[in-house]
């Protein structure tokens, strides 16, 4: 499977897509976390997203190796250094540049949140044990990943007027991009009827309910659901930054595909 | 100095302790600065607990230990010095505890 608006016919295609749409969200969102390594607020806070960055990247890792094996790939490194921003599959909210520190809060616990749920819901649903048996390790860490995000949600939200006003700013900055984690294409159904993916809308309400209260104790005001709503990156239509991502991050790779740590 | 220029940008600083396992007593592994209790938790979490060190984390605020003083150590530790019959080092050890240990 590459490029986008193809339909995987086997089942074996389906589970290699939702294994690349899961892996590169995972990717991206962690490169970005990972460009404030020696520029966090705080040494130990520049740790927590460094470790973030880590686990966010072991489990795109771990969902790349598989779909190498499943499609006979020579390894994960495939997926994230040869292949062009046309063929990710991640959604635009995951690569927007890095931000201030609140635009890089309120993005993680927009999509932790998100993940939580869907996680929750993929292990009561996925039949592929090994599929199954990732998640279940992942939804460990995405579960602190929640817990870092939404505490510092709060603490910018009551925080100072200046803390206020910029973690404001960064969910209505954000917002727009909130739609695709909830877009049910043709894929994601025959997926979810094969029991590799979930009806998203399913628990659509709850995640809103954790928004809602979260936002409202941080005394923020919760942007409008029924707003514009961007899409298209999950099937190759990426907003610019993404192109600049790759170049960083898969430049040496391809300049050096021998190069080996020593 | 004073307090003031330092407390208005620095995080208060916090003691981090941590048990092993189950029924071993916390050790003290560092301190952290963090501007509360919850975030000093987290942050003692991401510093010193992400390579399997333990199960569990206790955090303090580093002021609100009392530790003993340099001056203290005379009459603190000396006296120990010399009454080696505190020490259980005159029994012999039977060779099956050895060899549990």
């Amino acid at each position: 499977m590459s490029t986008f608006d193809t339909i995987p016919q086997t089942k074996q295609e389906m589970l290699v897509e939702i294994l690349l749409r899961l892996a590169d969200d995972r990717l991206i969102l962690g490169h970005r976390l990972s460009e404030w390594a020696g520029h966090g607020p705080e040494l130990e806070e520049d740790l927590a997203l460094a470790n973030v960055a880590l686990d966010m990247i072991g489990h795109a890792s771990a969902l790349y190796e598989y779909a190498a094996r499943l499609e006979n790939k020579p390894d994960e490194d495939h997926y994230a250094y040869f292949r062009d921003d046309i063929d990710f599959k991640n959604i635009a909210l995951v690569e927007l540049p890095k931000g201030d520190f609140a635009f890089t809060i309120a993005r993680e616990f927009l999509f932790s949140s998100f993940s939580y749920f869907l996680y929750k819901e993929l292990i009561e649903t996925v039949e592929d044990e090994q599929f199954n048996g990732m998640l279940q390790k992942h939804f460990k860490e995405i579960k602190y990943h929640l817990r870092h995000s939404r505490e510092w949600v709060l603490r910018h939200g009551d925080g100072t007027e200046e803390s206020n006003r910029r973690i404001q700013d960064a969910f209505d900055e954000l917002w727009m991009y909130t739609g695709e984690m909830f877009e049910m294409d043709e894929m994601s159904r025959i997926a979810a009827q094969n029991n590799l993916y979930v009806d998203v809308s399913n628990w659509k309400q709850e995640w809103k309910e954790l928004i809602n209260s979260t936002l409202e104790e941080a005394t923020l005001t919760v942007p409008d659901y029924n707003q514009y709503m961007f899409s298209g990156a999950r099937h190759g239509r990426h907003t610019e930054h993404l192109g600049f991502l790759l170049a960083q991050m898969q430049f040496l790779r391809r300049s050096y595909p021998d190069a080996e740590w020593k | 100095m004073s307090d003031t220029s330092t407390q208005s940008t620095e995080w208060p600083l916090w003691e981090v302790f941590y048990q092993p396992s189950d029924g071993k007593p916390f050790e003290h592994a560092g301190s952290v600065h963090a501007p509360d209790s919850e975030m000093a938790l987290q942050n003692a979490r991401d510093t010193y607990a992400r390579r399997n060190e333990g199960i569990a984390i206790w955090v303090v605020p580093s002021d609100q230990i009392t530790a003993s003083s340099p001056e203290d150590r005379g009459p603190f530790f000396d006296p120990a010095n010399d009454k080696a019959y505190r020490h259980p080092q005159f029994y012999t050890v039977p060779r099956a505890v050895k060899k549990r240990k």
